[in-house]
């Protein structure tokens, strides 16, 4: 295709998103002796294969050291030489090497090491705890085997020294917790943990000086052990969903090539504009910021910005916002408003203002415990009162009391809750869905009401072919070959994945706003809208019709013309139908024309669309919902639907969205189907009915034990059967939730290779 | 009971390698990719070790 002024592959290798070798040298960090480091997230990665292909390509580098996946986080850490015998190297090789094996690659913003720290801390809490209760738990059975006298007072005294730094470092997050709580005035699950902790320690201590009979080492440090092991899952699950999500996120623009007045163009970082500076933007870059075209014709993709699925066309004079992908040709733009002040400060000033509702919602298990800690603890005041008034022996009354402490401490209350949510968690991965939180997770199972998105959730965003009308067979043919020189959206829907090969232009060119034009000999094809092709508006007047239509003019006369649509995202249909039959209220919320959105939701069955709806009057929306009593889950993915995403009780997004909209969501799935929702939805109910029941089981087993510690008959053996079985007990009911209900197909393994098919064609 | 004299610090000090050994794998990254480790496992052709 040497002939031709385009050429295909170039431009379809622009999709691919280039990185510059300076970016990567900022994103990477060096190791000293000319080694650097470069942090990659590669969120395709899924299997042994791709861990193997990948590092491959990338030791086969020359410059190359070593290269390792890390399948948990789907990062890739590779250290390379700065400089080989041959010069400076360039990084960028890094990134391509990867691409060319068929896997997205994307700089990590930041790596965020802070979350990393928290989970080591806890698992070396965990395993010092652990050590601690199983050395005591030894010394301890030696005790109710029958040692006494000095044995036993040994025993203890050895237990306490073992107990002692145990109690400090591993309890310190419960320590933490609980007195940030209470210095606010409030109580949590760790309050009464720490009392009983603390208060058991302090007893046992002392009974150990006085030659008593029983100390509750044992059951203070493997109490600990217990309540980490949730701790510690809980916040795994957070923490591979984080990183998941983080790892997808695309570089906003963060640099753009300002225009001096005497010409010269340099690079500037975004913050450094100021209003009326000019800058440039080529096709296929998104627009750094709010300003007015000044010279240049294009048209933009704002699917992402105002839920708009048409390219919209723009020439010197008319408004390009920020966030806009440019499509078709280089643009001029005089930049209005700063990038503190653009639209996308705006949108994230509206979801502060909206994140109420959900900074409000209280988790089930602090719910819990504000019933739970003033029961227990004035069920251990009487008990305390009781003995020491009518037995007046007041020490003895002190040791029932912690007995009645220790025996109700919350350690199946505190393993009900995360382990449900890390299994139903779990669950979800397998699904493809993320889950950013537990508390999203109780939100979900509330809810009443779905409001989708248009673009980009219930439909794809990109355009399909649904007709061609065309009188000459060989026009479909042209019209390909003609499509497949473009990046417009329209162009390669039309272009799909058919081999143009067979046809040579001798000329082609494209007109930004109107379409693509090429020779063939003498015959001069035109590609694009009506008024390009064929010189005049012919057909029906486009406006507001539902579907965007294309023609095709040999020498001035229309031959074909070409109707697309909006293609819906797989699984919507029965996403909506299963939404629908099991009772909820389903609603859509878009920023497009009112045509547009009402023809998909016929398509849908949705009974209630509302189209050209601003950030504001969707979050208005969502507010109306609730008011009326709703507890609303928000679907949606641009940065428009971002506000209505922190408004909503709880809030799901494609992991094709826009970053604020990734950030804003609580759940993301990574699947390109939307029936996940559903089966979210599904998941969180069934969750939320296991951690009643194990509410009702915990509970159940504190009623039982209770009057047994407050009769004084509790020893240090029963606390410690009757906590550990209570314990099992719930971790197996929890575990029901994943038995007995595998997916059937994979999700996600099969996108990465799809959305390369199309660099490859 | 003399003998308590010697297997208590045994016990103890058993139970601390256990614990010295676990920090040592956390601290080195062996617990940083475990799902990786399970695949890796599986494969055959090792990765070139660091050219020269």
């Amino acid at each position: 295709m040497s002939c031709c002024g385009v050429n295909a592959d170039d431009v379809l290798a622009l999709e691919a998103g280039r990185v510059s070798a300076e970016e990567i040298l900022l994103a990477s960090h060096s190791l000293g002796e000319g080694l650097r480091q470069l942090d990659l997230s590669v969120p395709d990665v899924h299997c042994g294969d791709c861990i193997m292909t990948i590092e491959k390509a990338l030791v086969a580098l020359p410059f190359v050291q070593t290269a390792r996946v890390n399948l948990t986080s789907r990062r890739v850490s590779c250290v390379y030489r700065e400089e080989t015998s041959s010069g400076a190297t360039d990084p960028s090789g890094i990134i391509e090497a990867i691409q060319a094996v068929g896997y997205r690659a994307n700089l990590l913003a930041q790596a965020d090491t802070q979350s990393e720290k928290t989970k080591n801390q806890l698992l070396l809490a965990v395993g010092v705890s652990g050590f601690a209760a199983a050395n005591i738990m030894l010394l301890s059975v030696s005790v109710w085997s029958g040692a006494d006298a000095a044995t036993r007072d040994m025993f203890h005294w050895i237990s306490a020294l073992i107990a002692a730094p145990a109690l400090v470092y591993a309890g310190r997050f419960f320590f933490r917790s609980a007195w940030s709580a209470l210095k606010r005035g409030r109580t949590n699950m760790d309050v009464p943990i720490s009392l009983a902790v603390s208060l058991s320690y302090g007893v046992s201590l002392w009974e150990t000086a006085h030659h008593g009979e029983h100390a509750w080492f044992d059951a203070t440090v493997s109490l600990l052990f217990f309540l980490l092991i949730g701790r510690t899952l809980d916040h795994i699950m957070r923490e591979k969903a984080r990183s998941a999500i983080n790892g997808l996120a695309r570089l906003a623009p963060r640099g753009a090539l300002l225009v001096a007045p005497d010409g010269s163009r340099r690079y500037v970082a975004v913050d450094e504009l100021r209003v009326g500076d000019v800058i440039a933007v080529a096709a296929g870059e998104r627009i750094p910021i709010d300003g007015i075209v000044v010279a240049g014709e294009s048209d933009l993709d704002t699917s992402i910005v105002t839920g708009e699925s048409r390219p919209v066309s723009v020439f010197a004079g008319t408004e390009a916002s920020s966030g806009a992908m440019n499509l078709t040709g280089a643009l001029v733009i005089r930049a209005t408003r700063l990038a503190r002040n653009s639209l996308l400060a705006e949108i994230i000033a509206l979801m502060e203002a909206a994140e109420g509702g959900r900074a409000r919602y209280r988790r089930i298990a602090d719910r819990a415990a504000s019933l739970y800690s003033p029961a227990v603890h004035s069920l251990a005041l009487a008990t305390f009162l009781a003995w020491g008034i009518f037995g007046g022996d007041w020490k003895q009354a002190l040791l029932v009391a912690v007995a009645v402490l220790i025996i109700t401490c919350p350690c199946a209350l505190g393993l009900a809750v995360p382990v449900v949510q890390v299994v139903a968690a779990g669950e979800l991965f397998r699904r493809g869905v993320m889950v950013k939180d537990g508390s999203a997770l109780e939100r979900l199972a509330e809810i009443d009401c779905v409001a989708f998105d248009k673009t980009g959730t219930l439909t794809l965003g990109s355009p399909r072919l649904v007709r061609a009308e065309t009188d000459v067979e060989p026009s479909l043919a042209i019209a390909r070959a003609l499509a497949v020189h473009s990046r417009h959206p329209l162009s390669r829907a039309l272009a799909g994945a058919h081999n143009p090969a067979a046809l040579l232009f001798d000329r082609v060119s494209e007109t930004a706003g109107g379409g693509l034009q090429g020779a063939i000999g003498a015959d001069l094809y035109k590609l694009g809208s009506a008024r390009f092709a064929c010189g005049q508006a012919i057909a029906v007047p486009g406006g507001d019709n539902a579907l965007t239509e294309v023609m095709l003019s040999k020498n001035g006369r229309g031959v074909a013309r070409f109707l697309f649509d909006d293609t819906l995202r797989p699984g919507a249909e029965d996403a909506v139908k299963s939404l629908q039959s099991s009772g909820f209220h389903t609603v859509m919320v878009s920023g497009d024309q009112q045509c547009v959105v009402d023809d998909t939701a016929r398509a849908l069955g949705l009974p209630q669309a509302l189209g050209a709806l601003t950030p504001k009057q969707k979050v208005e929306e969502i507010a109306r919902l609730s008011a009326a009593g709703h507890r609303v889950l928000m679907v949606g993915d641009g940065i428009n639907d971002a506000p209505a995403l922190a408004a909503a009780h709880v809030s799901i997004a494609p992991s094709t969205a826009s970053d604020v909209g990734r950030q804003a969501a609580d759940f993301v799935f990574f699947n390109d189907r939307l029936d996940v929702v559903p089966q979210a939805v599904m998941i969180a109910r069934r969750s939320a009915r296991l951690i009643r029941q194990n509410f009702a089981l915990a509970i159940g087993y504190n009623v039982l034990a209770v009057p047994i510690a407050m009769a004084g008959l509790a020893t240090p053996l029963i606390a410690s059967i009757a906590m550990s079985t209570s314990s099992l007990i719930v971790v197996a009911n929890a575990l029901r939730l994943a038995r007995g209900n595998r997916p059937v197909a994979r999700p996600s393994a099969a996108t990465a290779p799809a959305n390369f098919g199309v660099q490859t064609a | 009971m003399n003998m308590l004299i010697y297997l208590i610090p045994i016990a103890l000090f058993m139970g601390a390698m256990g614990l010295m050994a676990f920090l040592w794998s956390l601290r080195s990254g062996q617990y940083d990719d475990l799902q990786g480790a399970a695949w890796r496992v599986l494969s055959d052709d090792d990765i070139d070790p660091p050219k020269p």
